[in-house]
């Protein structure tokens, strides 16, 4: 257990290095231990903080302003349904409420097989195309029951 | 009386000269430009509405309530942010105004609990106020919806709603009441520069957290209070206002605890202290506040204060209460017969740096005039001596030149000894402002103190000096001044001697002194030596500011000087933003030199030996003055070793803790036949007293303290004497006692005194400063208003003198026996000996002195972090836990010395400065060695103090 903090440690450290000296450098290397861990360990905070030289709240405070960060690891996919207004005129609803029942998990949660993660978004930019999602990163448009059927399997395969 | 109130103009004032003229309702207003409308508007006595400004911190435009109209604009845009400009015609209130700040407070209140009846903020909330104001009535929303106000929505618990963080000892966070204003945030970041506190999450998840998980007691919290100031609502409130009510009557009073000295409105209800409110008319301090003297005034009424006087006959018998007529009897015989058996100069006092100047001024008096001797010392003599000494010789004033205001127009500030964070924090939180807005920072510092780095604040140089080679490291510093040309010819010509300046400036050429050779003495490294002194001479406005590291070693006045003419080589005197500042360790420490309290100084830094000085005393108290200086605290427990002085009367200070090399000063009181200590409480000099008369705090007086930067403060009386009578009463009554004719019936005529017999003091009277707030020495025809600034247009003494610096190494050194130097300093939440905020509950943050250590020397010896160490130098040994850090470097140890058991000082050696005496706490060669206990010295010395306290019972407590 220590070892494994002590090697989190060490490879933030590493990625913190690469970047603080950009300017404004704490979103870049909020997204990098993302992506290097699949979320962002809270030990992390505290060493981002002394490394950029601002305190242990102002990490926190910007960590937990932006949804897309996460403190403990996602599924090995995360599916994101638009929940904002146009989708929800174009029957974003009952996807989300079938998407639910699909998976058979809440919003936020994971599959207990560790396949997928489910999470609202608040519009992708893509009203166009209502209504949409995302996965793993890959927009989707005019989605609609039977793709959502198809990515329920995808993604459990 | 009645609550002070203190007028909120919402966003903080502009600086700029350029004028601007436009309409508030119907109300024409001038202001500078840069002005908000709604400062604009709180100029002409209109209020507009608002929630989260202040004028502490900048705008933030978030509530929505202070939305005004503007012709010929679109919109309502809000009124903080908006700057006025010439010629707008501004609207506060129209019906389209009130419909939306009467929606926007509607939403407020529907997740806001309707607890006002019993809520502690009741007749203190903005909130409450502001819906007042709009005319809030009824909310359309209901309160069942979503909120963070009720932990269970029926059966199912509220994921939103948050209990109370009561951690702090001093105040509540119950998150159920927060707006989510930002107002806590902005202040501690902005006021304070701590940025203990966030907003987390976002939209209806935002609330304020002291960090990830934290809680407001283990978070980077400093507690200074600013956050419960800004606070409009119930979240953040005093847990003295949740126990106590609101207050009913506030004064102004000024703060006993650091040389800062922070002007409070301490909030009254009867008696009874509510609360410590910075006053944001106090120069000092400007609206902030410590952990100190915000909070931790408990001990004015902690149950070990002693109230009645008390004797006996030899110090090993228990204390016997007696009435004051008593007391005062008992010492007059014993000091007369001291004196008839042991001569006149056997007896003497020691005035107290806490105490108020007129009781500082009674002291000497009563010494000087009763006694007939000059045997008066003070505290000073164990902390700034040397600056009075060095400053003296060198501008001609023994004080700072500046004003804390002047670190608002600083460029580069060098610190040298000091530690401003914990040991002057609302200076160091003025400090930080400065540097986040650009200015540069050098520290010269053994230790790596916050300020080299902390969040949002880094040093631009640290020189991380061995201790006791200031003057090697400072003179350095003029050798790169020097040799490159950066010295400011033109200011030396026209305000210093140029031929001694000449003198000087060959000797910091040699090249015995570039930072090259220094290095083998000082261990710093060359090359950032010169980066930092090109910085400090070429940087813009440089200022030094400097503390105890800098006073308290065997060549304290060396350093000064060379400070001094560090200052005079770069032209940094005589103006805002530049100068050299001593932060001044206690509250009075200042008034305590200034009113005459060095045996051979008379008021106003006079010498004892000048006639024409002696002869206004000698016809005014009606006395033939000794004209030769008397004993110094050292030279007075040499001289009761030696069996010639065997009296003393101590107000408001605890040698025995405070001075160095423990063992010596016990010897030398033990030695005494009647030591009287005047204090709140039994402190560790009265396990050597005779007589104990109780002391009052500064909460039960009239009087005023001179602060750091020669500002005479008022301290008012808010409550009445626990002990029955004020300091200076009881000295004036020992003095009647011993046939003195004193009839002062108020402080304000010892001051009168002060100002008939001293210069500098001349244009001071209470009735100034009722009407000034406040004045800084020199205070007479003069400068009938004071003096900011010193120096001005030349040197107090003429020509500015420059003197030569030559390093001297102490004879305190490290070898194979004592191979650590041991250093010594403070902590932000206790205060000196202790005896006051060990007392509060200020010891959540520090319970007990521990000793730092480097990784690298605790290795060596096999310590891990909180074993329990011993501590030894050739004066005495004693035991602590230590402390793994970095901090220090190889080689170095460090501690404080708040606590009695500790006793850091028994290590402590008796080298000390060789122009003032003052004693080398800062440099001690030590080992360190794993210890399984306490020494035997800390076991006696509990038994003894143990012993020494006990008070015999009274009839009244037999009953």
């Amino acid at each position: 257990m220590q070892s494994a903090s002590i090697d989190i440690a060490e490879r933030a450290i590493g990625i913190i290095d690469q970047l603080k000296g950009k300017e404004g450098p704490l979103l870049p290397i909020l997204h990098e231990l993302q992506a290097e861990f699949g979320y962002v360990p809270r030990e992390t905070l505290p060493i981002i903080a002394s490394a950029l030289n601002i305190s242990r709240a102002e990490v926190h405070g910007v960590f937990t302003f932006y949804h897309d960060y996460r403190d403990h690891p996602a599924g090995r996919h995360v599916l994101k349904l638009c929940r904002a207004e146009s989708c929800q005129s174009m029957g974003g609803d009952a996807l989300a409420d079938r998407a639910r029942e699909l998976l058979g998990i809440d919003w936020h949660g994971t599959t207990p097989d560790g396949a997928v993660t489910l999470e609202p978004v608040y519009c992708l930019g893509l009203c166009a195309c209502s209504p949409s999602a995302m996965l793993d990163g890959e927009v989707i448009g005019r989605l609609d029951a039977e793709r959502l059927e198809e990515i329920a399997t995808e993604v459990r395969l | 009386m009645s609550l002070i109130h203190e007028i909120d103009y919402g966003t903080p004032a502009s600086r700029s000269e350029k004028l601007v003229t436009l309409t508030i309702d119907g109300n024409e207003v001038t202001v500078p430009e840069g002005t908000s409308i709604m400062r604009a508007a709180m100029e002409a006595g209109i209020e507009v509405p608002k929630l989260c400004a202040t004028d502490m911190v900048d705008a933030f435009g978030s509530c929505r309530l202070c939305l005004v109209e503007i012709e010929g604009r679109g919109g309502t845009p809000a009124s903080c942010t908006t700057p006025a400009m010439p010629g707008l015609v501004v609207h506060t209130q129209t019906s389209r105004l009130k419909d939306i700040r009467k929606g926007v407070m509607e939403l407020y209140i529907s997740d806001h609990p309707l607890d006002c009846l019993t809520c502690a903020a009741n007749g203190d909330c903005q909130l409450q106020d502001m819906a007042g104001a709009v005319g809030l009535r009824d909310v359309r929303y209901g309160y069942e919806g979503e909120n963070h106000v009720f932990a269970r929505a029926g059966t199912v618990a509220n994921d939103q709603w948050l209990p109370k963080d009561e951690s702090n000892p001093y105040f509540t966070y119950d998150p159920s009441k927060c707006i989510v204003c930002s107002l806590c945030v902005r202040a501690c970041e902005e006021v304070q520069g701590t940025f203990a506190l966030t907003i987390q999450g976002r939209g209806f998840d935002s609330r304020v957290a002291a960090g990830p998980h934290d809680s407001f007691v283990e978070s980077e919290c400093v507690s200074c209070g600013a956050c419960v100031q800004a606070c409009p609502t119930a979240t953040l409130t005093e847990k003295s206002v949740i126990e106590i009510g609101q207050p009913e009557h506030s004064m102004v009073t000024t703060c006993a605890y650091c040389g800062v000295g922070c002007s409070f409105k301490a909030e009254m209800r009867g008696e009874e202290l509510v609360r410590m409110v910075p006053w944001k008319d106090g120069k000092a301090n400007r609206g902030h506040s410590c952990v100190k003297g915000r909070f931790a005034y408990g001990y004015a009424t902690h149950k070990d204060r002693i109230l009645n006087p008390m004797i006996r006959e030899k110090i090993s018998d228990p204390w016997r209460e007696v009435s004051w007529d008593e007391a005062y009897k008992h010492v007059a015989s014993e000091f007369r017969r001291i004196q008839y058996q042991y001569g006149r100069n056997s007896v003497g006092g020691i005035t107290s740096s806490r105490c108020t100047n007129e009781e500082t001024y009674l002291v000497q008096k009563l010494v000087r005039a009763g006694l007939g001797n000059n045997n008066v010392d003070t505290c000073a003599r164990v902390c700034h001596s040397p600056t009075g000494y060095g400053l003296k010789q060198t501008f001609g004033t023994s004080a700072g030149t500046q004003d804390f205001d002047s670190v608002e127009h600083t460029d580069v500030v060098m610190i040298i000894g000091a530690n401003p964070t914990d040991g002057h924090p609302v200076f160091a939180s003025r400090l930080k402002k400065r540097l986040r807005k650009g200015a540069k920072l050098i520290i010269v510092d053994p230790r790596r103190i916050d300020l080299v780095r902390s969040p949002h604040i880094e040093a631009a140089y640290h020189l991380p000096l061995r201790p006791g080679t200031n003057v090697a490291v400072v003179t350095s510093l003029a050798h790169v001044i020097i040799t490159e040309g950066l010295f400011d010819e033109r200011f030396i010509r026209e305000r210093c001697d140029w031929d001694e300046f000449q003198d000087w400036a060959a000797f910091v050429s040699s090249p015995e002194h570039s930072p090259e050779a220094t290095q083998q003495i000082s261990g710093v490294d060359p090359q950032m030596l010169r980066q930092a002194a090109r910085l400090f001479a070429t940087g813009g406005n440089g200022s030094i500011y400097y503390g105890l590291g800098v006073t308290e070693h065997s060549q304290g006045s060396t350093t000064v000087m060379a400070i001094a003419n560090l200052a005079m080589a770069t032209g940094n005197i005589g103006r805002q933003g530049v100068g050299v500042n001593p932060l001044r360790g206690q509250n009075n420490v200042q008034g305590s030199c200034d009113m005459g309290s060095f045996p051979h100084e008379l008021p106003g830094y006079r010498h004892i030996s000048d006639e024409s000085t002696r002869d206004i005393f000698d016809k005014l108290w009606g006395v033939k003055l000794q004209d030769e200086p008397g004993l110094r605290i050292p030279n007075m427990l040499d001289a009761a070793v030696d069996g010639s002085f065997k009296g003393l009367y101590v107000q408001g200070e605890d040698i025995l803790q405070s001075d160095p090399d423990t063992k010596h000063v016990a010897a030398g009181l033990a030695a005494m036949e009647c030591v009287v200590v005047h204090d709140l409480f039994l402190n560790e000099t009265a396990n050597y007293a005779h007589v104990f008369l109780p002391g009052s705090t500064f909460l039960e007086k009239d009087g005023t303290f001179t602060n750091a930067e020669r500002r005479i403060n008022r301290v008012r009386k808010v409550m009445s004497p626990l002990n029955g009578y004020a300091d200076w009463e009881v000295t004036q009554n020992l003095a009647k006692a011993m046939g003195l004719d004193w009839n002062y019936t108020h402080p304000s005529q010892i001051m009168d005194e002060v100002a008939l017999t001293t210069p500098s003091f001349a244009g001071v009277s209470y009735e100034l400063l009722e009407r000034e707030g406040s004045v800084q020495w020199p205070c007479n025809e003069k400068a009938p208003l004071g003096t900011p600034i010193m120096h001005i247009d030349g040197f107090a003494r003429g020509k500015g003198k420059f003197i030569r610096t030559e390093y001297v190494a102490t004879d305190e050194r490290t070898g194979p026996r004592f191979p650590l130097l041991l250093t010594t300093g403070r902590i932000l939440s206790q205060y000196n000996v202790g005896a006051q905020t060990r007392r509060t509950d200020n010891v959540v943050w520090h319970e007990e002195d521990r000793l730092e250590i480097h990784p690298h020397d605790a290795e060596q010896r096999g310590l891990r972090d909180g074993d329990w160490v011993k501590v030894a130098s050739r004066s005495g040994e004693t035991t602590l836990r230590a402390l793994i850090t970095d901090r220090v470097s190889p080689g170095v140890v460090y501690t404080t010395f708040h606590h009695p058991s500790t006793q850091a000082n028994v290590i402590t050696t008796d080298f000390s400065d060789w122009a003032t005496n003052c004693p080398e706490y800062k440099v001690t060669a030590v080992q360190v060695a794993v210890s399984n206990g306490p020494s035997d010295w800390q076991v006696k010395y509990d038994e003894q103090a143990r012993q020494s306290r006990r008070i015999a019972a009274t009839l009244d407590a037999a009953e």
